[in-house]
Order: structure tokens, then C-alpha cells, then sequence
């Protein structure tokens, strides 16, 4: 381990660090630390001038300029690095001095502690770099079509957030110690929680992204303790020292130790901003943000921090066994639970955003059974999929007008061509079909986990089922059978619609759907915003028309319509499509980089990501040589066991898309029956295990019991002290006083009349007459004269 | 021969004629011509002294006593004018204006 290497020379502002040393090839990279400052730039711009004075074009493409940027300096990054031999793909450039060296104190002594703004690029962290330069630049391009329908402010307003995160999330996967990923990670909780709050004006938007944010503070109470724990035990917040510090320590088999309680509160970390059990109900609220901030934030980067840190830290995690243990199983509950809850959803981004929860539950798990690379690519490979299915609902949604509510979808396969082609892919390979993305990575993660504890898996794969199952009941009720949403007013589909309108009964719905509804859809800004009701209809999609030429060529049947009313599911501009297609083909081939060695590929993914998760790669001392070998014998005892698990597991998902192709395409009926018949259990499913309810009666009312409690207290014990001091100040000032009045009065007041009445004996000596002061005089003289003759 | 004994009996004699003349008498007038014997006294005993001891302080001594006297006769006699125009008496029992 080069320790000197983390020291910090004040002459050279951005000192450059390579692990093998070997200037030539670090100098070159020490621009990463442009990466997420050029973003950040771009959010300076659009904050500080855009709001006020860009125009919707303006602000769009500043945003995106500088998102397009930051890609093209990490793809060039990238392949730098990986350009490098495999043991030297690590750099750690210092941009400057934060805190700088203050004693202070560690188990062993007084350290120093002194943190830098430093980046390092490993395999890691360039993985993820990819994935949110990468898709943060699709989704902001996405986005500049998506909210066209917002004021120019607001716009302006939206882009920066939406910058600014991405500043704060590449400042957490490339910072070098726990501090900047600190600033990050706090950073990235701030922007979601603005960004979900982005249509403020709507409760509950509002409430949503407070849920989102203090539900983080919990996590990021046991980050922050977390880290605090790591300094005291270390003497230092660097990853790799930390690390390297960390292999040399003996592995906590036996007991609870030192790195079991840090690996314990980073985990707290992690559930919060990765939505874990018991923290993750904030994230199917989040989805009341606009849906590229869903797709970006809340499905692709943000919330797989957690999973990211976990990997940071993997050399930590795999000294705490008890700890790792503790993730798997919160990670295949948390998979499991959510995906079950996903099975009965009605709106189409909720159904996504548990999908997301499961997801992440999977991530977890693979970090819990050691398979970290696996965790990783299955990151990597869900970023994408994630991604594009949320920005298809986006574009459903659009379609719709702001229509979430699945029951009334329906048969959109024919209006949204592009985004039913690539939902379906995106399906498909959430599903894990082979050979998609999805397949490759989760397989995988099945895989590990059924080496590492057979109930794990039984779980996982239950879970996979319940996947394939939800998310094609969320295209068949989307895309296939027959349409149920609101009727459009142009003559030639009215018939059609209104007889698909009566002909298909909504199944339970609580309420009648009617034009109206549409005010509620996610375009709307609440009653406070005068134009959202005022052009209720279409509100703006044939602006879309208008200004983007391109949907005309998408979409022949609704380009050339004017302003008026809502002209039925039509498919979105380029700008929205074009990001769709592009997530589409990195669905399909991001999993090509790990396929197994069964299936005559060679994991590329887990060697590029093996140099992130093992201690000192330089020297090795710390990890013993033999064990990475061993592991990958253990790893791969059977070819025909590792094929017929992904056999099996194929098997799981073809029939978990069968049975929801049976439910909800050809024979909607069934579904009802079955949530007839069950209809406990679907009632406990379809208000979500009732977790939130429960919250809100323990912690959220004991919070106010508490507090209300505290105000009692305050009004009685605190105000009352303070009264009590005022009245205590009123009655003793009341015998003050008549102590004043008594007392200090009387005897000035004696004083007055002793005077007075001892004058009437002493005025008589006041004759007036001459003589008679004259005789006093003389006697006085005699009298003093005698006493001066006998005395002396 | 005249001893400093006889004069200083003959200055004690004008002294206390002079004090009973301050004391027992009504008019201002006497009074003030009482003062001037107790000062004349004073001037007798200093002369006096003077002369046995062969020093000149105290005949300076006398002169300026005769000098102040000169000055208060004067300044008494412009009070005594000013209350006799005031009460039409130089009783000294009418000068009680300061009583309480």
C-alpha cells in the first residue's frame, strides 16, 4: 500500500496519484475532476440566469451541453482506463485542501484528520460513471421534450435541479474518501427531494418529497455514524486506505466487532437512499415527481448508491460476515415484499417504482452473498432496463394526457409503436429472458445466492416469477386488450371508443372516471395554477405537435392537429423517443460484458470490477494470494447445475409472462375472480402490507404524540416557570415596594421629624439678640480658657 | 517706675470696662465705643510688650489694629446710619431680624 501517496503537497494544487505509479499514464487523467463539475456548471447557469431570462431551448440545451460533455470526458476516461493494465486501473486526483490537518482523536491516539477534495477512478466507479453521465444524458434530452408543457421558469427551474443532481452524484461515485461521497450523498437526497417536490403547489408532491427526505435522514443518520466510527477506528476517511487498513484485520466470524458495527450503520445508510426494508416507503411516493426525474433519480442512479457504497466498501462488508448476512437477508425480504405488492398496483409508475424496490432488494442480496461484481453489473444492467421502462411510462403518460391509472390504458400497442417495441424489450429483460440484459446479471446474482444459502434463492426466485408476472401485467394492461381510457373528440375513433369505453367493464374501480379526470394528470399543477385548469385539455400536447415537426413523422394520425382538444394516445416526439431506442439497444447489450463462463463467455465484467472489491491490489499482502483462485473454483463447481439454474429460472420468468398473458389479455376475467377470492390477501397487497399505515400509527404518530407531549410540557413546566418568575417578580416587588414605602420612607421621614421637633428646643437659643450671642461667646472663651489653664 | 504689671492692669481694666460696656449697654452707639476700649486694650498690651522686649513687631502689630479699627468704625457707623433710617432707633433690642 503506498500510504505516501495520500498525503498532500501543498506546492502542486492537483497532485495526481496513480496506484502503480507511472506518471505518463495518470497525468492524463487529471481532468476527471471536470466530470461532475461540468454538470454543476450547467446547473450554476440555468440557476443563477436561466430561471430569470432562458428561454425553454435556452435552458434545455444548456443543460444538456454540459450532460453530453461530461459523457464525452467520461467515455474518454473510461477508455483510458481501460487501456491500463488490470492492477493499475486506479487514480486518485486531489483537486484541493478541504479540511485541512487537525489533531484529532482515533482509538490509538490523536490523528490526524484532514480530508481532500479528491476523485479516484477505478474500475468501479468508472462503471458507474458510464451509467450516470451515460443516462442522466439521455434522460435530460428526454426531458427536454417531456416538460415542454411547463412555464419557462419552471423549466429552467426543472434543468437545473436536474443538473445540479447529476453534479451531486458524480461527486459521490467518484469521490476518494467517505467525506466527498458524504457531500454527495447528501447532495443527491437534496435534489431528489426537490425534484419530487418539483410541483410544489400539489400537497402531494410536497409531502412526498418531505416523506423522501426525512426518511433519508434516518439512513443518513447511520451513514454519518457510520463514518464517524470508520475515522476513530482508522485514523483516515480514504477509501483505499480504509480499505487496505480494514483486509488486515482478521474477519469477524465470532463475534460482533469494530467493522461490524461500521458495516452495520453504512448499511443503515444504504436502505435509506436505496429504499431498503425497513426504509423504502418513500420511494413509491417519489413517483409524484415528474417521470424523467423518476426514471434518472429515483430507478437509475440515485437510489443505487447504497448498493454502489456497499461495493466501495466491499473489502469492509466481507470482514463483517454477520453484517453481510443481515443485507441478504433485508435485500430478498425486501425483493420479495415489494415485488408482491407490485403484482396488484394500478398506476403505472407505482407498479415501476416497487419494481425498482425489488430490484435494489436483488442488488443487496447479491452484496450480501459476497457476490459483489455481480451486485454491481446487475446495477449497471437495471440502470438501463429501469430506466427505459420508466421513460416509456413517461411516454405513456404523455400519450395519455397525464392518465396513470392502468384500468384505463389499454390496446395502446397500435398509438405508441415505439414505445410498446421498446417496453417490451425492457420487459423482457427485467424479466430476465434470455439473452437480455436482465438475464445475465440476475442469473448471477440467483446463482451466488443458491451456492450461499438455498432459502435465499427459493426467495429470489419467487421473486423473479413475481417480476416476470407484474411487469407484464403492466403491458398487457397497458398495450394489449381492449382500450378503457377516456373517449377523444374526433369522429372517426369515437364510435370504436365508446363501444370499447362500455364494452369493458372496469375492473374494481372505486370511482368513476370521467373527462375529468384528466385534471389530475401529472402535468397539472394544482388549483393555485390558473392556465392548468384553463386549457384543461390536451394542455399543450398539440403544442407539441406544433413545435417538434418531427412527431408528425412518428405520428401521422395526430400531427397535423391544432390547438383544441385531446386527440387520443398519439406517439411522443423524437426527443422522447430517441433516448427510448437508445436505453432499448443498451437493454439488449449490456449484458454481453458478463456472460458466464457456462455459457462460453468469460465474466469480463467481474475481472474489470475484481480490483474494486479486494483489499491491496498492489501488494497483495493483506489478501491471501490463493483465495481469489479459490473462490473461483468454489464459484463454478458445476457447469450443469449453473446452466440448469438458468434454465429453471428462464422457465420461472416464461411462466410468470404466460400466467399474466392468461390474466389480463385472455381472460381479464380471471383476475377478478382471483381478487374476489382472495380477497384478503389482495386488499393487504393492494394497500401495501399496510406498512405505511403502520408507520403512521407508531413512528410518525409517536412523533406527534411526543411532540405534542413536549408542547405540553412547554406549556406547563417551561411557560409556567416563566410565568411562575413573572408572578414571583410582581409579589415580591409588591413587598419591595412596601418595604419602600414602610421602611426606607419611615426613616428618612423620622429623621425629618426628629429634626423638626428637636428644632423647637434649639430655636430658642436663636434670640436674634446680639448681646445675648455675644455673652455665649464670652463664656464659650472663659470656658475654653480655663479648660486650656487646668488642663495644661 | 512703671512695670508692664501696671499696664497690663490698666489694659485688663479698659478690656473688661469695655466688655461690660459690649454686654450691658442698649445703644449701638456705646456699644461700638466699647469695642473700640477692647481694641485700645489690646493696642496698651502690645505697645506695651513692645517696649519691654525692644522689639517693633508688635507697635506694627498696633498699627494695623488702629488701621482696622479705623475701617470697621467706618463700616459700623454706615450700618448703624442705615438701621437708623430703617427703625428710627439705634436700640440694639430692635436688631433681631435674624431670629428664628
Amino acid at each position: 500500500m503506498r500510504r505516501e501517496g495520500y498525503g498532500f503537497e501543498p506546492e502542486c494544487r492537483i497532485s495526481v496519484r496513480n496506484a502503480l505509479g507511472g506518471p505518463s499514464a495518470s497525468e492524463k487523467m487529471n481532468y476527471i475532476w471536470l466530470i461532475p463539475l461540468l454538470p454543476g456548471f450547467g446547473a450554476a447557469i440555468n440557476g443563477l440566469v436561466g430561471i430569470r431570462s432562458f428561454s425553454r431551448k435556452t435552458a434545455g440545451a444548456v443543460a444538456s451541453a454540459t450532460m453530453i460533455a461530461a459523457l464525452g470526458l467520461a467515455l474518454l476516461a473510461f477508455w483510458q482506463l481501460v487501456g491500463l493494465a488490470p492492477a493499475a486501473r486506479a487514480f486518485d486526483v486531489t483537486v484541493a485542501e478541504w479540511i485541512p490537518r487537525i489533531p484529532l482523536a482515533t482509538h490509538d491516539g490523536i490523528g490526524n484528520f484532514e480530508v481532500n477534495w479528491g476523485f479516484r477512478l477505478d474500475p468501479l466507479s468508472g462503471m458507474m460513471l458510464l451509467v450516470v453521465t451515460g443516462i442522466g444524458t439521455l434522460i435530460h434530452i428526454y426531458a427536454t421534450a417531456y416538460m415542454t408543457d411547463e412555464p419557462r421558469g419552471g423549466y429552467a427551474r426543472f434543468f437545473c435541479y436536474l443538473n445540479l443532481f447529476c453534479f451531486f452524484m458524480l461527486m459521490l461515485v467518484l469521490g476518494n474518501n467517505f467525506l466527498v461521497m458524504f457531500v454527495g450523498w447528501e447532495g443527491v437526497g437534496l435534489c431528489s427531494y426537490l425534484l419530487i417536490g418539483y410541483w410544489y403547489e400539489k400537497k402531494t408532491a410536497a409531502d412526498a418529497g418531505k416523506k423522501a427526505f426525512i426518511t433519508n435522514r434516518v439512513g443518513d443518520w447511520g451513514f454519518v455514524l457510520g463514518v464517524f466510527l470508520i475515522y476513530y477506528t482508522f485514523g483516515t476517511l480514504d477509501f483505499r486506505a480504509v480499505q487496505n487498513a480494514a483486509g488486515a484485520m482478521p474477519v469477524e466470524t465470532m463475534g460482533f466487532g469494530v467493522l461490524s458495527t461500521i458495516c452495520l450503520l453504512l448499511f443503515v445508510g444504504a436502505t435509506g437512499k436505496s429504499a431498503q426494508i425497513p426504509l423504502y416507503v418513500w420511494l413509491p411516493d417519489a413517483m409524484e415527481g415528474p417521470t424523467p426525474v423518476s426514471a434518472l433519480i429515483h430507478a437509475a442512479t440515485m437510489v443505487t448508491a447504497g448498493v454502489y457504497m456497499l461495493g466501495r466498501n466491499a473489502v469492509l462488508f466481507s470482514h463483517a460476515p454477520m453484517v453481510l448476512e443481515i443485507v441478504a437477508i433485508v435485500g430478498v425480504l425486501t425483493a420479495l415484499m415489494a415485488a408482491s405488492i407490485g403484482l396488484v398496483q394500478y398506476y403505472i409508475k407505482r407498479v415501476l417504482a416497487y419494481s425498482t424496490v425489488s430490484q435494489l432488494g436483488y442488488m443487496f442480496t447479491a452484496m450480501g452473498v459476497g457476490a459483489f461484481s455481480a451486485g454491481a453489473f446487475h446495477l449497471m444492467t437495471h440502470a438501463f432496463f429501469k430506466a427505459l421502462l420508466f421513460l416509456g411510462s413517461g411516454s405513456v403518460i404523455h400519450a395519455m394526457a397525464g392518465e396513470q391509472d392502468m384500468r384505463r390504458m389499454g390496446a395502446l400497442k397500435k398509438y405508441l409503436p415505439v414505445t410498446f417495441a421498446t417496453m417490451m424489450i425492457g420487459t423482457l429483460a427485467i424479466a430476465g429472458i434470455v439473452p437480455l440484459s436482465g438475464f445475465f446479471s440476475k442469473d448471477e446474482i440467483l446463482f451466488q445466492a443458491f451456492q450461499h444459502n438455498k432459502a435465499i434463492w427459493a426467495i429470489a426466485v419467487v421473486t423473479a416469477f413475481m417480476t416476470a408476472f407484474y411487469m407484464f401485467r403492466l403491458m398487457s394492461m397497458t398495450f394489449f386488450g381492449g382500450y378503457r381510457g377516456p373517449a377523444w373528440e374526433t369522429a372517426g375513433h369515437a364510435a370504436v371508443v365508446t363501444a370499447a369505453h362500455h364494452g369493458v367493464p372496469h375492473p374494481a374501480d372505486p370511482h368513476a372516471h370521467g373527462q375529468a379526470h384528466k385534471r389530475d394528470h401529472e402535468v397539472t399543477h394544482g388549483p393555485a395554477e390558473p392556465h392548468g385548469q384553463a386549457t384543461d385539455h390536451g394542455h399543450g400536447h398539440d403544442a407539441h405537435g406544433a413545435q417538434t415537426a418531427h412527431a408528425a413523422g412518428v405520428d401521422d394520425a395526430h400531427g397535423g392537429h391544432g390547438h383544441g382538444p385531446w386527440h387520443g394516445p398519439h406517439e411522443s416526439p423524437t426527443p422522447m423517443t430517441f433516448p427510448l431506442m437508445v436505453l432499448a439497444v443498451g437493454a439488449i447489450v449490456a449484458g454481453f460484458v458478463g456472460v458466464p463462463v457456462a455459457l462460453g463467455g468469460n465474466n469480463a465484467i467481474e475481472h474489470f470490477l475484481e480490483p474494486s472489491f479486494t483489499a491491496s491490489h498492489v501488494e497483495g499482502h493483506a489478501e491471501p494470494g490463493a483465495e481469489p483462485a479459490e473462490e473461483h473454483e468454489a464459484a463454478h463447481p458445476s457447469r450443469q447445475l449453473e446452466l440448469g439454474l438458468m434454465a429453471f429460472s428462464v422457465l420461472i420468468a416464461v411462466a410468470g409472462i404466460g400466467l399474466a398473458y392468461r390474466f389480463y389479455v385472455t381472460k381479464p376475467e380471471i383476475s377478478e375472480t382471483l381478487a374476489e377470492r382472495w380477497a384478503g390477501a389482495h386488499r393487504l397487497l393492494l394497500n401495501k402490507y399496510y406498512v405505511d399505515e403502520l408507520y403512521g400509527a407508531t413512528i410518525i404518530a409517536g412523533t406527534f404524540n411526543a411532540a405534542r407531549g413536549l408542547w405540553t410540557v412547554d406549556r406547563n413546566v417551561v411557560d409556567g416557570a416563566v410565568n411562575g418568575t413573572g408572578k414571583l417578580t410582581v409579589v415580591s416587588s409588591w413587598f419591595s415596594g412596601l418595604t419602600d414605602r414602610t421602611v426606607v420612607d419611615g426613616l428618612v421621614n423620622l429623621v425629618g421629624w426628629i429634626v423638626q421637633e428637636s428644632s423647637h428646643a434649639f430655636r430658642r437659643l436663636q434670640t436674634g439678640l446680639v448681646q445675648n450671642y455675644a455673652l455665649l461667646m464670652l463664656f464659650g472663651i472663659f470656658a475654653f480658657v480655663s479648660i486650656y489653664l487646668i488642663v495644661r | 517706675m512703671i512695670t508692664p504689671t501696671h499696664y497690663m492692669l490698666l489694659s485688663a481694666a479698659l478690656f473688661i470696662i469695655g466688655v461690660i460696656g459690649v454686654m450691658a449697654r442698649r445703644n449701638i452707639i456705646i456699644i461700638f465705643m466699647s469695642i473700640e476700649l477692647i481694641l485700645n486694650a489690646v493696642n496698651i498690651n502690645l505697645i506695651a510688650f513692645s517696649a519691654q522686649l525692644q522689639n517693633a513687631v508688635g507697635q506694627v502689630f498696633a498699627i494695623f489694629v488702629i488701621a482696622v479699627a479705623a475701617a470697621e468704625a467706618a463700616v459700623g457707623l454706615g450700618i448703624i446710619l442705615a438701621f437708623y433710617r430703617n427703625k428710627e432707633t439705634v436700640n440694639i433690642d430692635e436688631m433681631n431680624l435674624m431670629r428664628w
